[in-house]
Order: structure tokens, then sequence, then C-alpha cells
């Protein structure tokens, strides 16, 4: 066991932890944000996706103990005092959402670019969101919600 | 009839529950002591169990209990996730154990630890010893039907788990009529379904000694029954909580987890144990969509009618019977409703071999039997010098069509609509004229199929939705259904069709979306693209009765007759004045607290369905080959839908989307592969499975022609389903277009494109 300190969604945490466990396990099992997905365990499908120090990141394959004096995003972190932020309310507005087990990750990493500041093409957009997997969508209203926040910003 | 919400593009209901992380999936509950449950499986594609030793796996510190066939009662059970036949002819097969006492595929379970925690678990995995006697395994269902063949199940010493031959008209004189007749064999692939929650449960005994068990499922009501079956315990002693659901396509219409779960809660004197599936397990030990092989023969005329269809399938079932025969059956019985033949004949066979288990998967036989047909219908026209889209319009069925076997009607038939617009969405004359001659290392290709489905399934199926509406104080109402929103958007176009009759705003529809066997409406679940019909006709039949106890209390207020009424965004209305008698808040005070007559408006119903009605669509699509690598790229995809009304047109565009995206998949890069010296797994991951990414989505084509069914509550047919079905044959005949190549197997990735360049001498 090994302690750690970490901020999650803004609020500090100091907590014993298995050297072996991902920061997947950390955040839902000891921490329960289970707005993080566990798809496939081996950074394949990006539903685990959290936030560390702004950087998308497949938690599944981050071990915990290197998030020690990190500050982790999570999904129940991103909408503030009960209102949703810009990605939500686009993905949303978009219908972008079916099973919404790949959600979580997608607006967190479609956060990420927002924050990001950067100016993205069509096929930039893609690719940067191309390390997340859904199978009810098509993609096609998941890229139309991303293009519009990045469109508005 | 206009319609006030539905048709509307509303938002989802769960939208924001989802966008923020707050929608609870079966693995986001947590219980005090929970256990942690995991299963050995067999490295042998067919063995039989001579011996197993778990004395050193129970020794060790954190293990609760270790579970093999011989722990469990001796009783075969079926997992389809079908409604209960009183009729023992119509049930499923029963061929299996919780844990077998004989491997048939590499991946079956043997043996399950219930540990502390995953890593005590899978240590203890380690320390069971199986002694094996290895038997010959058959992949190859062809093969699997020679004599001599390893038997896989002893019931069925042919491996022929199914078969059967259903002759309308006469076939022989048919084809001797023909001026000329057409052979093919065409081929599918195995793919799964790759929902993004893997199955998960768990389960524990309540107080009062009833087993609960929460699940990623989309059938509750059949997880009761056969968890019950399985364990030989009667159904009520049962409890099954569906929570939000990441996905499903079929592979949650079976009942694959549960049972095992309950056992292993039962073997720790029921303290709640998980039970989770890895993403390798999912695709080895849930099911998959059945590969097919169909012989094909058509009679034609000179002038390109068709007379007669001939069409032999072989169907590969894998080790267990899940859905079985019931699948190429369902598809046989679906696909006789596109073309007017004169005469058919159709004999498939479903045979059991050492491969993962098929069963249910989106459109059910119909992606594997229209590749099959709609491949072949355009190799005719081909041949004919026929363009494809005027060959199928002079052999379409028109509406009034009766099918002789199971009597359903088409009632509504905007398919002819759906070609026109499809045809000028992808300029397809145009385009025609353009691609002839095509010489370069890049060529483009034009390809179009078409499809029938049914909507759920009456009549070879029973068809029973249940609705429950609470009217609160305010004049909201909770919508309870027993129905299951798995993602494709249930909850909301079942809401919307509450609030059109309701007279309500859709927020002031509260609707329950989490499913309890032991409150919930009874309803059999997702399938067959059947709630919205199905289980719409019953919340349609609630809300009727709801709104005439609204009525009748208002009516009686001001003196008229209910029918002088109406009820309009949450106010009482006097139709002819248009005059507000009061609101809707009023009258459901009274219906809480009125000292004489009060009595909360509610109600609680069942609908029985007892029709079916046809849905149509095609695909049209652009291709762009790469002579050189053997790529094809979707340049243009467009799907038209004839689904009568369309409720909710942005959740319908969705599901076209993922249909098509989920189809392009199956037609160019999806395929589980197995190593053909041991039966393995090649590829059950999602690095080596190659899923569509966005990167190869292009912008999808989604349209709809609106012909309201009279069979559906406000017009509706199927839709979920019937978008995965026709995307794969209309790639194949672009590829066809594109090079003059027939390519008759899924799924046609680069290598198998150009291999098959390279054997016609186009390269």
């Amino acid at each position: 066991m090994k302690k750690i300190s970490l901020n999650v969604n803004g609020k500090p945490y100091s907590i014993d932890i298995d050297m072996r466990e991902s920061l997947l396990e950390v955040l839902r099992d000891r921490l329960h944000f289970t707005g993080v997905k566990q798809g496939c365990s081996v950074g394949e499908c990006g539903a685990c996706t959290v936030l560390i120090d702004g950087t998308a990141i497949d938690s599944c394959i981050y071990l915990a103990v290197w998030a020690d004096g990190k500050s982790i995003t999570t999904i129940e972190g991103v909408s503030k005092d009960g209102k949703l932020s810009k990605v939500q309310q686009a993905f949303v507005d978009e219908g972008a959402v079916q099973c919404g087990f790949c959600t979580p990750g997608l607006v967190l990493t479609t956060t990420a670019i927002v924050e990001s500041g950067k100016k993205l093409t069509e096929e930039e957009i893609k690719r940067e969101i191309s390390g997340h997997l859904c199978r009810c969508t098509g993609y096609n209203k998941i890229f139309n919600a991303v293009k519009k926040v990045l469109d508005e910003e | 009839m206009a319609y006030e919400i539905v048709g509307k593009r509303e938002t989802r209901k769960d939208a924001v529950a989802k966008v923020t992380g707050k929608a609870k999936y079966a693995d986001d509950f947590f219980e005090r002591d929970m256990l942690v449950g995991k299963v050995l499986r067999s490295p042998h594609a067919h063995a039989i169990i001579k011996n197993i030793d778990v004395s050193k796996a129970k020794a060790l510190p954190g293990v609760e209990a270790v579970i093999t066939h011989k722990d469990l009662p001796n009783i075969l059970y079926a997992t389809a996730g079908h409604p209960w036949s009183l009729d023992p002819e119509h049930r499923d097969v029963a061929d299996r154990l919780i844990l077998t006492d004989k491997a048939r595929l590499v991946g079956d379970g043997i043996a399950a630890v219930v540990a502390v925690d995953e890593l005590t678990a899978k240590k203890a995995l380690k320390l069971i010893e199986v002694e094996y006697e290895v038997l010959p395994f058959v992949l190859d269902p062809e093969k699997a039907m020679l004599p001599g063949a390893p038997v896989i199940h002893e019931e069925k010493p042919d491996n022929i788990l199914g078969s059967a031959k259903e002759e309308i008209g006469d076939c022989k004189a048919d084809f001797k009529k023909a001026d000329r007749i057409f052979e093919g064999v065409y081929e599918t692939s195995i793919v799964q379904h790759c929902h993004l929650e893997i199955q998960s449960a768990y389960a524990y005994v309540d107080t009062d000694g009833r087993i609960v068990i929460v699940s990623s499922t989309q059938i509750p009501q059949i997880v009761r029954r056969i968890v019950g079956q399985a364990l030989g315990i009667q159904w009520g002693k049962i409890r099954v909580i569906k929570p939000y659901i990441g996905g499903g396509f079929g592979n949650k219409q079976d009942v694959i987890i549960e049972p095992l779960t309950a056992a292993m809660t039962l073997a720790v004197n029921g303290r709640p144990v998980r039970y989770s599936l890895t993403r390798e397990e999912c695709f080895i030990d849930t099911r998959t969509r059945h590969a097919m092989k169909f012989y094909v023969r058509t009679a034609v005329t000179n002038e390109g009618k068709m007379l007669s269809l001939d069409m032999k399938p072989i169907s590969n079932n894998g080790a267990y019977a899940s859905h079985g025969h019931t699948i190429v059956m369902s598809a046989g019985g679906k696909f006789r409703f596109l073309y007017n033949y004169d005469s058919m004949n159709y004999e498939p066979k479903t045979v059991y071999t050492n491969l993962p288990a098929a069963g249910a998967m989106r459109a059910y036989g119909c992606p594997q039997i229209f590749f099959a047909l709609e491949s072949h219908v355009d190799d005719i026209a081909r041949e004919m010098n026929i363009d494809p889209v005027e060959f199928r319009l002079k052999n379409l069925v028109s509406e009034g069509k009766v099918d002789p076997h199971s009597g359903i009607v088409v009632r509504s038939f905007g398919l002819p609509e759906c070609i026109t617009k499809g045809k000028q969405l992808i300029k397809w004359d145009e385009k025609l004229k353009k691609y002839k001659n095509q010489k370069g290392t890049k060529r483009r290709g034009l390809g179009m199929a078409c499809f029938s489905y049914a909507t759920g399934t009456y009549p070879h199926g029973f068809e029973i939705g249940g609705a429950r509406i609470v009217m609160n104080q305010d004049g909201s109402v909770q919508l309870q259904i027993g129905a299951t929103e798995i993602g494709q958007g249930s909850d909301t176009v079942l809401s919307q069709i509450a609030a059109e009759v309701l007279g309500l705003p859709l927020d002031m529809v509260h609707v329950i979306s989490q499913q309890d066997t032991d409150i919930s409406p009874f309803d059999l679940g997702a399938y067959a693209s059947r709630q919205t019909f199905v289980s719409g006709a019953a919340v349609k039949k609630a809300a009727d009765e709801v709104r005439r106890k609204v009525l009748e209390i208002a009516a009686k207020k001001i003196g008229l007759s209910i029918d002088q009424l109406d009820i309009k965004n949450a106010r009482i209305i006097e139709k002819k004045l248009k005059r507000e008698i009061c609101t809707l808040e009023e009258v459901a005070m009274e219906s809480y607290y009125d000292p004489v007559d009060a009595a909360p408006i509610t109600s609680d119903v069942t609908a029985n369905v007892r029709t079916n009605a046809m849905a149509y669509g095609v695909t049209f699509v652009e291709v762009e080959v790469d002579m050189e690598t053997g790529r094809i790229e979707v340049i243009e995809i467009y799907n038209v839908h004839d689904s009568g009304v369309i409720i909710n047109p942005q959740l319908a565009e969705g599901q076209v989307h993922g249909g098509v995206s989920m189809s392009m998949g199956y037609a160019l890069s999806e395929q589980m592969l197995f190593d053909p010296k041991t039966g393995a797994p090649l590829n059950n991951n999602f690095l080596d499975y190659k899923l569509q990414t966005i990167m190869d989505t292009p912008d999808i084509g989604a349209d709809f022609v609106e012909v309201p069914d009279p069979a559906g509550s406000v017009g509706q047919k199927s839709l979920g389903e019937n978008t995965t079905i026709s995307p794969a044959p209309a790639i194949r005949n672009a590829l066809l277009h594109a090079t003059g190549m027939p390519v008759n197997k899924l799924p046609l990735t680069p290598q198998k494109v150009f291999e098959n360049l390279k054997e016609s001498g186009l390269l």
C-alpha cells in the first residue's frame, strides 16, 4: 500500500492505494466516481478518459501512483453549480448521446480540446477524438457537437 | 392526423444524466462486503473434463467459494431471450449447464471462484487443476455435418441443431418455365455486437430470502425466468433490476452471466457478488452474429421478372444453441416481403461447431440474408444488362401483399418512394454515366440494396407490452414501462406518445428508466425493434385511460360530456369554444383530495399486439476502390427508411447513423478470427478486431418516407435494427460496379479485395 495525494474535481484526497491499481480502479472503486467508465481496460476504447492536469488520458492504463500530486477532472466535475458546460450542452442539443457509455470520455476529450484554444480543421477534430469508440451513434452527431462548441469559441 | 409532440426533435430524457456521469450502469452500484467472481475457461475447443481438483484454490486465503458443475443442479437450460411458450414445441433448445462438464469451445466456463478481490480470484483460478481428455473439434459447419465429424452435443449426433424446408408455390415448374437461371454462393463472417458496456451483474440474497440480481440486460423479465429454470427454483424467488444499459444490440437479449452470478451469491450465503466479464471474455463467451453461407438460385424471364427463388442457407451456430435455428428461420420469414416471386423454396440448416455461441444480433439474420439476396439480385441485373434499380422496381411487392405462411399483411409500402429519394440523393443516373469505362488506379462505383423487415415477432412470437401511469398532484405523470431503454431512445419516444395523448409538455412526463421485475409492468424487453410498436401500444392505451379519467372529472364540473373536452398544454379546454375550463392541476388535486370522490388518477394496462407491420428501406452508396491496395473508401452513403411515422427525427437519425456505421464495419473490416489448428480466438480485443472509428465514418445521410401504418398506435413501424441491413450489400454492389468484380464473402478487407483483383486479372 502507498499513500497518494491527488486533487479530483477541485477537492483534495489523500488515500492509501495498492501500487498495482490503475487510476481507473481508484477513481471508481475507492472514490466512487462511477462516471469514469470501463470499456476494455487496455487503452483501446477511450471510455475511461479523464483529464490529468488538463490532458485527456485513458485512466485504465495510468497507474494511480503516477497521479500523486496531480489534478484530475472526471465527468462529475465538468458541470458547475448545476449548469451544464458548453460541451455537455452541445452533446445534449446535437443528439450525440445514445447509450451514454462512451459519452463521459468524449465530453472530457472535447473539453480538453476546447480549453487548449487550438483551432482545428475537420480532419484534425476527427483525429483528436478517434481514440474513442462508439458503437451507437456512427459518430456523426458526436462530430457535430464537437464542431459546434469549437465554432462557438 | 397532426401531432404536437410525436414527430418533434425532443431532447432525450436521459441526455443530461448521461453527459454528467450521473446515469448509473450495473457496474456503478456498490454493496457492503461485495465479493468478486471470476471464471476458469477451457483452453481446448473440445474436451471432456475427466477431473477437477479445486482444493488448492479453496485453501487460498481470501477465497470464499469455488464452484464447478458438481456443485450445481444438473439442469440443462436454454438462454435465448424469447418469451416463454406454453407449447413445449415452441421452446428454445435447452443444451447447457451453468458451468459445463464438457468443453465445447475455447473459453467455455469450467469453474468459478468467489473471492474478496479480483486479484485473489485470479490467483485462485490458477490453482484449479483440471484433467482434460482432448477431443477432435470442428469449426466449419459444412464439415460438421459430414459423417464421422466430432459430435458436439450427444443429443444431436449429426450436429444439426435445426433444419427446415418451406416451399411456396411450384418451384420446379417455375424453374422449367424460366428463360434464364442464375446461381450464386454468398458468405458472411462472424462478428460481434461490441456494446461499449461489457456484460456485468451483481447478486445478493435479500432479507426475504430472495435472490436480487442487478444486471446489464435488455430483458429483465426473461432473466428472472431463465435464472429460475437454470437453478431449479421458483421464478418468484428472483428479482431482477435493470439500470442504465451501455448498449446491447441483441447480445443482452440472452441470459449469459446471470445464472452463474446467482449461483455465486448462493455459494457464499447470500453475500453480494459481482461478476463482470473482461472485453476478451466478452468476445468469446457471450454471443456473436451467425456466419452464414447461402446457396442461391433464381429463375428469371427475359423481361427481367423473377419467377422463383431457391435459397439454402447454412448457419454456423457455434457451440451452444442460444437463439439457434430461430434466427435463420426468422430471417426467412422477413426477406420474402421484398420481391414478388411466384414460388420460393427456403431450406436452411443451423449447425453446431466448436466456436463461440452465435445468438441475436441487430436485425436477427437479416444482415446475412439480405447480403446474399441483394448481392445476387445485383449480379442478375448486371448479367441481364438492366439497371439494378429498374430491375428491383420491376420485382417489388406491393401494398396488400399477404404472406401465405405468416399471414402478415403489407399495409403501408413506402419503398418505391424511398428508392426514388435515394437515387436523387446520390445522383444515380448522372454518376452512372460518369463512371463508365474507368481505367485508373482509383475507381468509383455506385451500389444500392433494399430490405424488408418486420416490427416485433408476431405471429411467431407473442407480443405484449405493459405500461402504468400515475398522475401527480400538479398534473404531471410518472410513466412506468416494462420496455427497456438500452440507448436506442425508447424512454423518450414512449414519453412522447404519453405526452401527446395526455396533452402534456414532455417535461411533465417523468419516465422511470429502471426496470425492476417486482415493480415494473410486465413487458418482454428490447428486441425485434418491437418496443416503439408494442410497448408504444401499451403506453397509448394507458394514456387513453388516464385522459378519460381526467376528462370525466372535468366534464362533471362543467356539465359537458367528455368528448366535448380536450387537454392541451396541461389545461382542460372546451373544444368548440377553445375556452379553458380549468387547469389539469385542479383536476389532479380533486382526484387526490376531494372529500367524497378522491381517487388518484392511475392506469395499469397490458397491450396484447396481435399484428405486425412490414418496414422497408434502401441504401445508396458511392465508393472509391484503390486498385493497387484493395482499399474501399465510402465516399457517400444514404439510408432512406419507410418506418411509418417517425416519432423523434433526431433519435431516428441517430439510429440510422449507428446502424449504417455498424454495417460499414460488417462490410469492410469486422471479423472474428480463430486459429484453425486450435480453435482459439485470434482477435478478441478492440485492437485487433477492427471497429469503425470516427476516421472511417463519412457523413451518413439519413432520410425517411413517412407513410403511417394502420397497425401502429401513432402510425409507427420498426427502425432500430432495420438501419444495419442494407449498407453491406450496397457496398459490395458498389465494388462490383467500380471493378466488374463480384466478391461474395464478407468482409471486403483490402487484403481480400486485393487477392480478388489479382485472381480476376484486374491487377
